[in-house]
Parts: structure tokens; C-alpha cells; sequence
């Protein structure tokens, strides 16, 4: 990705343009972020994804990254929980942090990271089991629940949560392959909200689904942010605009802007924001 | 093919032990995950500690031989254990004659069959014919000795070497009886039958690799089927169908009950097709129980360590070129 | 293409004309002799089949199912004991030779990159291509020699070796088809590594691992070579690891290669056994077994 020499880049965190620590929206959040990144970069290899990210995000809310294809915000999103470590030829500079804690950190154990980061993928993974194991698998692995009636409770809670119980509840035993699409998602969902954690990434959820199904999901996200915080990539502005609390905007590797959904997508403050929202390129 | 990726270390790590450069898979992570990750390793460890036994124990079984004949082993065409002569030649030439013409009668016959089921032949008729190389596939060795020897060599004798003796014999060498029926030539037929499934199988998945473009351009140029195949495709093809033909003359090489049933046992250089022969693999079967004296066993174990090491050249280089394609044809 | 004009405009000169037919009769021949390799190739396997139909089937009776070879001469007898001793030999060698297999397998799988990992993957083609008396014979001198006689456990160990390499490239190439998708999903859920390949990964290639041992122990059921000098010959019912033990294709080709017609008669019923037992376990393993990923 080739490096522009923009002003973001170059101008310490608390000047960032886009970035008001005073202004509305940062003024509701609590003290302590849920996801704070504080001049974060991250190479593939030699190439150089991202740049110095700074940006807060607020704790039950819905953020949304959005911005044209290759800009990083995927890159940035699994960054979140490490799943960028896969890749070999990675590496990264500056900080990610949950509730306070460095993600990156030494110590840091990335399967206990991933207990509390969960993840839903663009294409639904249903694991090649029933649709009760699918859900229960990683609440008993992870120790949440234990026993057949404390099992029980989380599956029926976790499907609900993702407006999935109804549809399957008398078909728990079936292979979780049957579902439609739209459901196969939900039902992801519902599996990483069985481990109960504490922020939700959601990359792209509903690129791979039809528009039924999509409105589905977008209704989900709007639900779940009263109980988690929600970080969700998407392609679609408008999917931006009526999900989220707050919008982050990459371009190119940079934030160029973060702020209240509503501001963003009613009265940007950069040039190349508003360019992309009016679909001058993207 | 999805390669699966390892948990790559994120910036600078700290020193790499020698587990860390070697499985870097698994040189992170919880205790768990390490106890897992050598297990898997030790178990892939012993495909070459295996190997490198097997040439080590039938190595140094072989020493006195070597040491006895030396170069000699391999020039030496008298066979004799009584008189503790051991030349391995007669193998050598036996191995190599029956294995070279089944390929020389396969590769028509497999690659026809090929062609034929890639490009010709209708869902209804390609279906059963290519079940039905899977099943010659999955015949034993021994079954085809069993067939080789009642039906088959009886009747190459009759119908094909013996006229053939009787009436070229005397001028074509290769033909010059008498006509016994056990024979490099029924040994290279038998080994024929049995290696063009297999490059039959591999040529196929070649052909079918071959892209639509291609194919479509020749004919939309006006080529006939034939010269759509034979200008275009098999062009494209040839370098995988090498490394089939190749591979089949690597189990060729080592195939043992079937030959020794047909090839008649015979420690020989001839020119003739009809006379008798003896391959490496055969003298290990029929003889390695008798072994009597020290040195007889090492002279088998020699022809055991040559047989091995020409089947791993062989495939080796086979597999060379199947690579050499694979990594062409990923376009 | 020009064929014939009609009347008036073009008329395609004579040699173009002549050559056009040369060249639509070359493809003809040529097609039709592709037809013709074909047929040539089919017709070894009925002749096959159809004389070990012929030739054995009055033979497979109870009697060959139950009894112990007669003695040399002698009418009637059975092989009872080959066919038990067959399936011992084959349970032992999948005993001792699948659990590493398949940890070769995944190891393989999981090893993207690992120059160590390329290397024994290459070794691991190199043992499929080793002749199978060559491995008869290093068993001999490592497992028979050291306990002074042939034994059952020699031949077990012969054929494991054989399904080593088989099976760890069939485990290695099923895993890899598992979407990456899976696994990830496996990881992003806070699942070990290991939990992830065994409780996720493994489940979803189980079919294809399995129709690869499956199609593997059959193949290595119909192996004679590596048995010659292991396990050798047992006229008796037996199946104690310490002693030899007779097993079918030994034993045909026994009675192949001796001169009594009574011998001859049992080997083509025997053959008839055992490619039964061969083509159905690995007719079985192609189509009974589904993947759950068959129908997406």
C-alpha cells in the first residue's frame, strides 16, 4: 500500500484531525475505552497496512469501520483478536488495548484474548455438527457452562440473543449444515456470544447474505449493543448509517476520521470523508 | 489446496530454539499445545528415521558382499551360489528389460485410454470403463501371477510366440525361441496390465487439467477433435504424462509376485523376448529363504539395496517433474 | 468448411478438398484407436474376472471358509486359517501402523511451510515407491532376526510399514480440504490449537481419512512380498503374535507355483476370496461413506 504523505500521519495522536476528545459522542462513553488503539501500525511483511491508528471505542455501542476496499479496515478489525497472528511476516508497532489491557502485550495469552474478543467471519463457519453442539462446543470448552441444564440455558439464551430460537428450537439436533444462509450467520453469532465475551467483532456479517436476511442481522447488531460492544466492518454505508452509534472512516491504510455516525454521515469534517460518503469513489 | 498457516510470531521474538526454527508451529502457545505439537512431530519423525533404519540394516547386511565383489556385483553375469559366484547382472538386465517394455506397451495403451475418456467418450460409457481400471488397480499381485500363469502364458505361447519363433526366430533375434512362455515377454505384458491403470489415472487428471481456453480456441479454428488433442492439449500435458509413465515404471521396477510367476526364473542375458529372465525382485523372493551361507545373504541383501536404490532415483525424479507441472499448471 | 459448393461462387481447389478428407480420416482412425486402447485395457480385467469365476467358485464352499489346508495331495481342505490369519495380520498392522499415520498426517498438514515438514512429506512419497520385498526383507532382519523366528507380530509390522506412508499422505490431503474458514473459527472462539484440530478440524475431514484407510487396508490385504519372509507359512489355525501365521495371498501363491491341480483349484477359489474382500471393503469405503460437507 503506498504510503501518502497526509497530515494524519504525521501529527501526534491529540491533533489527529477527525479525532475530538472533547466533542459529542466521546463525551458519553465511560472512562475506561472497551478498544482503544493508540498509534497502532501493522506491516505484511514489507508493505505497510496500517498507520498509526488512534481511535476510542466506546463501551456498548456500536462502532462501524467503513471505507473502500483494501483500506484496512479488516486489517485492523482482526488485529482486535490476533488473528492476524496466522499470517507468518506480520508485525506491528504501538498498541492495542481492551478495557485497559495490551492486546499485543508479552504475556498476553492469545487463546484467553479470544475468550473475550468474539468473532463473527463475512462467510458463516458453522462447525460440521448439530446445531446444539455448535453452540455448547465453545461454552463448555471454555468452562462457561458445565453439565447438561447449565448447557442448556446458555444454548437457549444465545439463541435467542441472535433471534435464531424460534426457528430451530425443534431442531436442535440437526446438523447446523441445514440452515440457510442468513441463518448459518446467526447462528455463528449466537456461538460467540455463548462465550460471553466482552466485545463483538463482526467483519462484513452480512456481505454473503440477501437482503431478507441482511435486515435480519443489521436488526440483530442494534439489539445486541445493550449487552456487548460491537465493532463491525462493512462495505455498505448504509448499513453504516443505520446500525451504528459511531463510524470510523479509513482510507488508505490512515483514519481519516471518527466520530457520531449521525456527524459523520451528515456533516463530515474531511474532505475525503464526505468524498467517499456522496460515492464520489469507493 | 488451503495450506494452513502457524501462529507467525508478531514482531521480534526472543531467541529461536532449535524446536522454533525447525517446527515453528509449534513453538508457542500453552503447555498443551506444545505437548501436541511434538507428539505430531515425533510421529512425522518416523517416516525418516524408518527409511534411514531400512538403509542402514539392509546396508550393513549387505557389507560382506560389497566388500567381496565390489563394482564386480553389478558387471558379474554368473550366478552361482554354490560356488559362492554371485554376479548381479542377469537382475539388473532382467529388472530393467520387462520393466522398459510394459512402459513401451503401456504408454499407448494408457494414454489412448486417457484420451479416450477425457475426450470421447460419453458420461454412460466413461463411467463404467474408468471404474473399471479402478477396479485392475485393485487387484493383488499375486492374483495376476495366478491368472498370468494358466491363462495368459499359455496363450502367448501359442498364439504368439510360437508362431512368431517359428517363423522370424531365426532371423530377428528378439523372436528366436525356443518359445518356453515364461518370459520377459509375458513378465513385460503382466506389468503392463498392471501399471496403465495407474498412469491411465494420473494422465487423465493432466488432461483434465488441460484449460478450456485451449481446447476451445484449436477447435473454433477449425481443427478436428484428433488435432485438438494431439496439437494443443497433449502439448500442454506432456511434462505431467512423463512423470506419469515415469512413476509407473517406478512400480514396474519393484512389482515382484506377479513377474515371478510368469518370468520363468531364469538367470540369463538374452536378446530374445521369448527366453526366460530373472529380475531382482524375483531372485529376493524365490531365494532369500535359502540363503545358506553368510556371504549368499549379503549378495541378496546387495541386490535388495540396488533394487531399492533404483526405485528411489526413478520415482524421485518422477515426482520431480509431476511437481515441475503442478507448479506450471497453477495458473 | 468447404465441403461440396453448390453450383457457382466458391469452389474449394482439389488439394484443399483432398486434404480435408485426409485430415477428417485421420481423425477418425485416430479416435477410434483411442477407442481401441480402451477396450484392450478392459479386456485383461473380464478375462480376469471371468476365469477366476469359472475356476473358483465351485471351490468356495463352507469347507473353504472352515477347514485347514489338507495335506500335500490330498483332496478337499480349505483355507480357513489364511483367511483369519489375513484379517489378523491386516487388524495388527492397522494397530501398530495407524495411530502414527495419522499424526503424520496432521503434523504434515499443520506444518505450512516447515522446510522439515517438505522434507519428510518428500521422504514420505519415497516410501510409498519402496517394492514391497525390499520392506519384507529389512523386517526380516530387524524383527525377525532379533526374535529368532518368524512371527505373526514380523508380519504385522511388514504391512504397517507399507500403510505408513499410504495413509499419512491421504490424512495430510483430507485435512488440508477442511475450509480455512473452520479452523478460524475455531481460533476467534478462544479454542488451544489442538482443541481446534482435534475437536473441529479432524471431525470435518473424518470421512475422507477414513475412505483412505479403509481403500489402504484393503490394499495392503492382497500384499504377499512382505509376508514371505515375516510371517511366513502356517499350515494351522494360529493367531499368536509369537508365531507365523499363514495368510491368503501366501498362500496362493503357494499353490500356485506347486505342481498339484488340487492346490491349483484352492488358489484360484482363494484368489476369488480375496479380491472379494478387497473390492468390497474399498467399493464400501467410496460409497457409504459421506462427508458432511458432500452436499453443500
Amino acid at each position: 500500500m503506498p504510503e501518502t504523505s497526509i497530515q494524519a500521519s504525521s501529527m501526534p495522536s491529540s491533533q489527529t484531525p477527525g479525532l475530538r476528545p472533547e466533542g459529542p459522542g466521546q463525551e458519553d462513553s465511560p472512562s475506561v475505552a472497551a478498544v482503544e488503539a493508540r498509534d497502532f501500525s501493522f506491516w505484511y511483511g514489507g508493505s505497510r497496512a496500517l498507520n498509526d491508528i488512534t481511535l476510542t471505542v466506546p463501551e456498548r455501542k456500536v462502532t462501524a469501520l467503513i471505507g473502500p476496499s483494501g483500506c484496512g479496515k479488516s486489517t485492523f478489525l482482526r488485529s482486535i483478536n490476533r488473528m492476524n497472528d496466522l499470517i507468518p511476516g506480520t508485525r506491528h508497532d504501538g498498541e492495542i488495548l481492551i478495557r485497559g489491557t495490551s492486546v499485543y502485550r508479552g504475556d498476553q495469552d492469545v487463546v484467553e484474548l479470544r475468550k473475550r474478543v468474539g468473532m463473527v467471519f463475512q462467510k458463516s463457519n458453522p462447525f460440521p455438527k448439530s446445531i446444539y453442539d455448535n453452540v455448547a462446543y465453545g461454552a463448555r470448552v471454555n468452562g462457561v457452562a458445565r453439565g447438561r441444564r447449565a448447557l442448556d440455558e446458555i444454548v437457549e439464551r444465545s439463541l435467542r440473543q441472535a433471534a435464531l430460537w424460534d426457528e430451530v428450537k425443534d431442531r436442535l439436533d440437526r446438523s447446523a449444515l441445514g440452515l440457510s444462509g442468513g441463518q448459518q450467520q446467526r447462528l455463528c453469532i449466537a456461538r460467540a456470544l455463548a462465550v460471553q465475551p466482552d466485545v463483538l467483532l463482526m467483519d462484513e456479517p452480512a456481505s454473503a447474505l440477501d437482503p431478507i436476511a441482511t435486515q435480519k442481522i443489521e436488526e440483530l447488531v442494534y439489539e445486541l449493543k445493550t449487552d456487548y460492544t460491537i465493532v463491525i466492518v462493512t462495505h455498505n454505508m448504509q448499513q453504516a448509517a443505520r446500525v451504528s452509534d459511531m463510524t470510523a472512516f479509513f482510507y488508505m491504510g490512515q483514519l481519516v476520521e471518527i466520530g457520531r455516525t449521525d456527524d459523520i454521515f451528515t456533516n463530515p469534517r474531511e474532505e475525503r470523508t464526505e468524498a467517499y460518503i456522496t460515492g464520489r469513489f469507493g | 489446496m488451503q495450506p494452513i498457516p502457524e501462529e507467525a510470531g508478531v514482531t521480534a521474538g526472543p531467541a529461536r530454539s532449535p524446536v522454533a526454527r525447525l517446527a515453528p508451529a509449534f513453538a508457542r502457545g500453552n503447555l498443551a499445545d506444545r505437548v501436541y505439537g511434538l507428539t505430531l512431530l515425533a510421529m512425522g519423525l518416523t517416516i525418516p528415521v524408518l527409511l534411514a533404519f531400512l538403509l542402514f540394516r539392509v546396508g550393513v547386511s549387505a557389507l560382506p558382499a560389497l566388500r567381496e565383489f565390489g563394482w564386480g556385483f553389478v558387471t558379474g553375469t554368473d550366478w552361482n551360489p554354490v560356488e559362492s559366484q554371485f554376479g548381479a547382472l542377469p537382475f539388473i538386465f532382467g529388472t530393467l528389460a520387462s520393466s522398459l517394455l510394459a512402459v513401451v506397451i503401456a504408454v499407448p495403451l494408457a494414454v489412448g485410454l486417457a484420451i479416450f475418456l477425457t475426450e470421447l467418450a460419453p458420461r454412460w460409457l466413461a463411467a463404467p470403463i474408468a471404474f473399471g481400471t479402478e477396479l485392475l488397480a485393485a487387484i493383488p499381485s499375486v492374483v495376476y501371477g495366478l491368472w498370468g500363469i494358466f491363462v495368459m502364458v499359455p496363450w502367448l505361447r501359442r498364439t504368439i510366440q510360437e508362431p512368431l519363433a517359428n517363423t522370424l526366430g531365426d532371423t530377428i533375434p528378439l523372436f528366436r525361441g525356443p518359445a518356453y512362455g515364461v518370459s520377459i515377454l509375458a513378465a513385460g505384458v503382466i506389468l503392463a496390465i498392471m501399471i496403465v491403470p495407474f498412469i491411465s489415472a494420473v494422465s487423465r487428471e493432466v488432461l483434465a487439467a488441460v484449460p478450456r481456453v485451449q481446447r476451445e480456441g484449436a477447435l473454433a479454428l477449425g481443427a478436428t477433435r484428433w488435432e485438438m488433442t494431439w496439437q494443443v492439449v497433449l502439448p500442454y500435458a506432456t511434462p505431467g504424462i512423463i512423470g506419469a509413465v515415469i512413476l509407473g515404471l517406478g512400480r514396474a521396477l519393484g512389482e515382484t509376485m506377479a513377474v515371478t510367476m510368469v518370468i520363468g526364473n531364469r538367470p540369463d542375458i538374452t536378446a530374445s523376448l521369448f527366453a526366460p529372465g530373472y529380475t531382482m525382485a524375483s531372485v529376493l523372493a524365490n531365494e532369500f529363504a535359502e540363503a545358506s551361507t553368510d556371504l549368499y545373504l549379503a549378495a541378496l541383501m546387495e541386490i535388495a539395496l540396488i533394487l531399492f536404490g533404483i526405485t528411489i532415483v526413478v520415482n524421485t525424479f518422477a515426482r520431480l517433474m509431476v511437481w515441475r507441472v503442478a507448479r506450471r499448471g497453477g495458473r | 468448411m468447404a465441403g461440396g459448393a453448390q453450383g457457382g461462387a466458391v469452389s474449394a481447389p482439389a488439394a484443399i478438398q483432398w486434404r480435408d478428407r485426409r485430415r477428417r480420416l485421420t481423425n477418425v482412425v485416430m479416435l477410434t484407436l483411442t477407442g481401441v486402447a480402451a477396450l484392450l485395457t478392459v479386456v485383461p480385467l473380464v478375462l480376469i474376472l471371468v476365469h477366476l469365476f469359472t475356476a473358483g467358485l465351485s471351490s468356495v464352499n463352507l469347507d473353504f471358509f472352515t477347514r485347514l489346508p489338507a495335506p500335500v495331495g490330498e483332496p478337499g481342505g480349505g483355507m480357513g486359517n489364511a483367511i483369519l490369519g489375513t484379517v489378523f495380520l491386516v487388524g495388527l498392522a492397522g494397530l501398530l501402523g495407524l495411530p502414527v499415520a495419522i499424526g503424520a498426517g496432521l503434523y504434515l498438514a499443520e506444518s505450512e511451510g516447515s522446510r522439515l515438514a517438505n522434507g519428510i512429506r518428500f521422504l514420505t512419497d519415497v516410501m510409498n515407491g519402496i517394492p514391497s520385498i525390499v520392506v519384507g526383507i529389512f523386517v526380516w532382519a530387524w524383527v525377525v532376526v532379533s526374535m529368532g523366528h518368524f512371527s505373526a507380530f514380523a508380519g504385522g509390522v511388514a504391512l504397517a510399514i507399507m500403510l505408513l506412508p499410504m495413509v499419512t499422505r491421504t490424512t495430510e490431503e483430507m485435512v488440508r480440504l477442511v475450509p480455512r474458514e473452520l479452523r478460524e473459527g475455531g481460533l476467534a472462539l478462544g479454542f488451544t490449537r489442538w482443541r481446534t484440530t482435534l475437536g473441529i478440524v479432524l471431525p470435518a475431514a473424518r470421512s475422507g481419512i477414513l475412505t483412505g484407510v479403509l481403500v489402504s487396508l484393503a490394499r495392503i490385504a492382497g500384499e504377499t512380498a512382505p509376508l514371505l519372509f515375516t510371517a511366513f507359512v502356517n499350515p494351522y489355525w494360529g493367531w499368536s503374535l509369537d508365531q507365523p501365521i499363514a495368510a491368503l495371498p501366501v498362500q496362493i501363491f503357494q499353490y500356485a507355483t506347486s505342481p498339484f491341480e488340487e492346490w491349483h483349484r484352492l488358489a484360484w477359489a482363494a484368489s476369488l476370496v480375496l479380491i472379494g474382500l478387497v473390492l468390497a471393503v474399498s467399493l464400501a469405503a467410496r460409497f457409504l461413506i459421506r462427508s458432511p460437507y458432500k452436499d453443500r
